[in-house]
């Protein structure tokens, strides 16, 4: 097992080289300055501002600069956002906002979609199952920020239960943004669990449950469960990206100072280090995302568990 | 002998999109304490179902009890609620299913499969659950079964596995064990291992078997009694010498002609003609009438009722009625009842 992380660490290291050098030389094509009306400056205070920031410096220069620094985790200054500030520094202090939205929809969708999967399952083509297929159907074809715009409308606006786009209130203005990006993982999750648990629950090994006298709840929870939630691993990488992009809108329609809304308006200013630095943080979580649901398939299916790693 | 499971006048019917389906048109057996009786028909003659029905294990919003009961302990198990079920099944009966590789559960070590029955129906904790589950394993000839408790079905052979679903399904010593075709999926030399374990299991714990096969050597092997299914009805019943040298019914007859043989010369194997009837409209007569040449008219008109050959044996036949022609089996179902005493063409000697 530690060999096999040990091999996946290093293919990621590789990754991350390849992403980063991708969308460096990508910035770099791209049209505009990132230093702000750079028209009304003079040819020589331009240059001033350059050197400041290395940009004078030939292309290969400020390649080589710029992947030394993220070797040192080092992912460069603001240019003109936050000039000057850090962007390592940056980005920490916007993850927390973004990262409790994220892991409270992730959980809320995915619990509430497993639960909604497993109920239609078990009363399949009933109305139960139908109204369940029709939350996924909805929570798959709405996009997350229509559902932000929506819910801040009644629950915010009209109803006046949250607040409508402040970030002052801990948990309850979390509420609403959290709601609105757990509606995709949620939909995903009852999809998949309920066509899964309906394959388990024809299985044999369900009828010999049966047969050795176990009550329903016992074959849903103890056999059934486990069995199908194998396939929706696969998905918890995509559904972790769904989260990530639709932080970005969330974030900017509830004003949550968080990572996303940061990087849409770094996009606006052409903010190179920033755009830089999230895309490679964006990155590195969606691998070791990646690498955690590689490992949890072994946790939750033995017989793909990995040669030498004992349960 | 006691009588520990009847069933009487047993009609099933599946409601599908394409109409009713009548899968069971009448059953009726006893089964007695400490045999083994065989159901033994061709696929989609109702010996599944049969046995399903009895645990109860039919999808419930389908299959629909038409008529007749199934007596156990002074129970009629068609009329009992799901929760009183839950307490018979894998405690008072129990059932080994046809294919090891898909009927354990393949993320719960077996270990826990084994004594969920026993946590589930006797009074007992963990620690001793588990003992007594490593003794059952030691039983089937499970191989280092403390180690084994812990691993997953993954990890064992096909011959293996069975073993360990025959262990559950011993686990609580239940009165009747239903074997639905276990052996079928697996390799010769395995099915031979595995009907051995089973025959000497039921000498030890002395339970009573239904064992459905489509094999009848494997019937000549394990039964006490045999019931011959077709078309969702039991056509011959008798003990398993009286079938297989004393066959009566058309059927039979066919069945046995059809099995391969070491001493016919016989180049090609015999096939029964035609397909079987189709359950969603049943014919009227014997079912069995258009495939057989030697129906009778009132085949094609009249169901046969059951006539009686000895105490244990009878068949549903009209050839059995007194007006009726005499006729003669084929010449390997004659070879055979030459050898048993009390059938027509007795030469002497014995089976």
């Amino acid at each position: 097992m530690a060999r096999y992380i040990g091999k996946r660490l290093i293919y990621m290291v590789i990754t991350m080289a390849l992403i980063a050098t991708f969308t460096f030389f990508l910035m770099k094509i791209l049209p505009g300055s990132p230093i702000a009306s750079a028209d009304k400056l003079s040819p020589e205070q331009r240059a001033v501002v350059e050197a400041r920031y290395g940009l004078d410096e030939p292309l290969p220069v400020q390649y080589f600069d710029y992947m030394f620094g993220l070797l040192k985790g080092d992912l460069g200054i603001s240019i003109n956002q936050f000039k000057g500030a850090d962007v390592t520094d940056l980005i920490i202090s916007r993850m927390g906002p973004s990262a409790q939205i994220g892991f409270q929809g992730m959980v809320l969708g995915t619990i509430i979609g497993i639960l909604l999967g497993m109920i239609a399952a078990l009363r399949q083509n009933t109305w139960v199952d139908y109204s369940s297929t029709l939350v996924a159907i909805i929570g798959i074809s709405i996009p997350s920020f229509v559902f932000a715009s929506l819910l801040q409308y009644w629950f915010g606006l009209k109803l006046e239960w949250f607040p409508v786009a402040l970030w002052k209130d801990g948990f309850m203005s979390s509420v609403l943004p959290s709601i609105a990006l757990a509606m995709f993982p949620l939909a995903t999750a009852a999809r998949f669990i309920r066509t899964e648990m309906i394959e388990v629950l024809g299985s044999d090994y369900i009828t010999l449950a049966k047969a050795k006298g176990a009550s329903g709840s016992e074959i849903a929870f103890k056999h059934a469960i486990r069995n199908a939630l194998i396939p929706l691993i696969t998905v918890l990488g995509p559904m972790t990206v769904s989260i990530l992009t639709g932080s970005l809108v969330v974030e900017q329609i509830f004003a949550i100072p968080g990572i996303g809304e940061q990087f849409v308006k770094s996009i606006m200013v052409n903010d190179f280090s920033i755009i830089m630095g999230t895309t490679i943080f964006f990155s590195v979580f969606l691998i070791v995302v990646i690498l955690i649901v590689d490992i949890l398939y072994g946790v939750i299916d033995p017989r793909i568990r990995l040669s030498g790693g004992k349960s | 002998m006691e009588k520990i499971l009847q069933v009487k006048d047993l009609e099933l019917s599946f409601n599908t999109f394409g109409g009713e389906v009548k899968a069971i048109r009448g059953v009726n057996f006893d089964l007695y304490k400490g045999e083994t009786l065989a159901i033994v028909g061709e696929s989609g003659s109702g010996k599944s179902v049969t046995t399903k029905s009895i645990m109860r294990l039919l999808p419930e919003n389908s299959a629909e009890f038409k008529n007749g009961e199934i007596l156990f302990g002074g129970r009629d198990l068609t009329k009992l609620s799901d929760k009183e079920m839950q307490k018979i099944r894998g405690k008072d009966i129990s059932m080994i299913f046809q294919d090891p590789m898909t009927s354990l559960n393949p993320t719960m070590p077996i270990g826990r499969q084994i004594t969920e029955p026993l946590l589930k129906h006797q009074k007992i904790g963990k620690e001793e659950a588990k003992k007594v589950a490593i003794d059952l394993l030691r039983l089937v000839g499970m191989p280092k079964p403390e180690l084994r408790m812990k691993q997953y079905p993954h990890q064992f052979s096909g011959g293996q596995r069975q073993r360990i679903v025959i262990a559950i399904a011993l686990a609580c010593n239940p009165q009747i064990l239903i074997a639905d075709e276990p052996t079928t999926a697996l390799d010769v030399t395995i099915q031979a291992q595995i009907l051995e374990l089973m025959k000497d299991l039921q000498k030890k714990i002395d339970t009573s078997i239904i064992f459905i096969t489509h094999d009848l050597g494997v019937v000549a092997n394990v039964a006490d009694r045999v019931a011959v299914m077709y078309g969702g009805k039991i056509v011959e019943i008798g003990t398993v010498d009286e079938i297989f040298y004393n066959p009566q019914h058309p059927y039979t007859w066919g069945l046995l002609s059809s099995m391969p043989s070491l001493d016919t010369d016989e180049a090609k194997l015999y096939a029964i003609p035609g397909t079987p009837p189709d359950l969603l409209d049943p014919p009227k007569g014997d079912a069995f009438a258009l495939r057989s040449e030697y129906a009778l008219q009132i085949d094609m008109e009249q169901n046969p009722p059951f006539f009686k050959v000895s105490d244990t044996h009878s068949a549903a036949t009209w050839l059995l009625h007194p007006d009726a022609p005499q006729v003669e089996p084929p010449a390997t179902v004659i070879e055979r009842m030459k050898k048993f005493p009390g059938s027509r063409y007795y030469e002497g000697g014995a089976i």
